[in-house]
């Protein structure tokens, strides 16, 4: 490939337009980021980044410009995410990932769809009930961008895969409903020097940590793994409603940004963000 | 305006929720109560108050009260 050649197209079919401040900026579609692809032979996010990195904007990531650089987007495409459980939290954060512009995926879930996920599992429809939870959310994530880069195990994580499915990964997204499996997966997110977000819901009440493999971890929000008698929470009694899981899932989605994007700064390292709908409490407690 | 040192402003969150007196934000206790005192008091197990944070800051069972303190229990909460 000729990278200049490919450089001087993506400036020709790039167009100038002004930013909400007035400043200069040079965009280009869909359409002709296809095209480039196409006649390059190459995988159509490499010629997003590639007009990124020429200063030329693809439509599609506009309006993250603001929050995201040049440079974090090109990150974030470049960037590889396991999400481990594909209901109710994983469904929504691979929608907000996938929007965001986070290149790879691996989608983790041996569960299928039942009628008593469609309250809050945004995958799950009527037309998808039976499906697979990984399978559907990889058929998402291409309706969104088929650009993007996307890997669907319908397999439950255990101790004897965890390490080989989330190995190579940027970052584990803990989106699990069991508390002993949400330990597997820690274990070995650690063992493979991977950080973790980890995320949970009860009723209109949720949190969400971070945890980098030198943390203590998931023992701060649930005390020692080997006095874990009940595999589930409060959720049992209380259900999870749609609300609840779209603000969490929002919540552990910003911390997956955050770290993709190299801002430590905000992260919610032994710390736990917590909120209650019942009162409309949020409030970031410190676990250390 | 300083606070009252004989109450401490009480949250029970999920499914502790009930347990939450009428007074609970100005709940009164004794200088030097334990949170695990509080607890028994209130007729919540401590098995289920999992996470115990005063001012924001993770306590356990065994943290004293000395009043003006802001407490906040919470169940294991795991569902995704």
């Amino acid at each position: 490939m000729d990278t200049i050649d490919l450089a001087s197209q993506i400036r020709t079919l790039a167009a100038e337009t002004i930013d909400a401040q007035g400043a200069p900026l040079r965009t280009i579609t869909l359409a002709h980021l296809r095209h480039l692809a196409h006649r390059y032979n190459m995988p159509e996010r490499e010629v997003a980044i590639a007009a990124l990195a020429n200063g030329v904007t693809p439509l599609r990531y506009l309006r993250n410009q603001k929050h995201y650089t040049t440079d974090d987007q090109i990150r974030l495409l470049g960037a590889r995410v396991a999400v481990i459980g594909l209901g109710g939290l994983g469904g929504a954060v691979v929608e907000i990932l996938a929007r965001a512009g986070v290149g790879h995926f691996k989608l983790i879930d041996g569960d299928h769809f039942e009628e008593h996920n469609l309250n809050r599992q945004w995958l799950c429809t009527e037309a998808r009930l039976g499906q697979s939870k990984a399978g559907s959310a990889a058929l998402r994530i291409r309706e969104i961008d088929p650009s993007l880069q996307v890997e669907s195990h319908a397999d439950y994580l255990t101790e004897a895969n965890a390490r080989s499915l989330i190995d190579g990964h940027d970052v584990v997204v803990d989106c699990l409903d069991s508390i002993t499996v949400r330990f597997i997966l820690e274990e070995a997110a650690q063992k493979a020097a991977i950080p973790m977000v980890s995320a949970a819901v009860a009723g209109l009440a949720g949190h969400v940590t971070t945890i980098f493999p030198q943390d203590a971890g998931l023992q701060l929000v649930y005390g020692s793994r080997s006095a874990i008698h009940n595999a589930q929470g409060a959720e049992q009694t209380l259900g999870c409603p749609p609300q609840t899981v779209a603000l969490i899932a929002a919540a552990e989605s910003a911390e997956v940004l955050n770290i993709l994007v190299g801002r430590p700064q905000s992260l919610l390292r032994n710390r736990l963000w917590v909120l209650d709908l019942a009162t409309y409490t949020f409030e970031v407690f410190s676990l250390v | 305006m300083p606070s009252d040192p004989a109450t401490i402003d009480l949250r029970f969150f999920a499914t502790l929720a009930p347990h939450t007196p009428p007074d609970a934000s100005r709940y009164p206790i004794a200088c030097g109560t334990t949170v695990g005192q509080l607890l028994d008091r209130l007729q919540v197990r401590s098995a289920d108050a999992k996470l115990i944070f005063i001012n924001g800051i993770k306590g356990d069972l065994d943290s004293t009260l000395q009043g003006g303190e802001r407490v906040g229990i919470f169940p294991p909460v795991g569902g995704g």
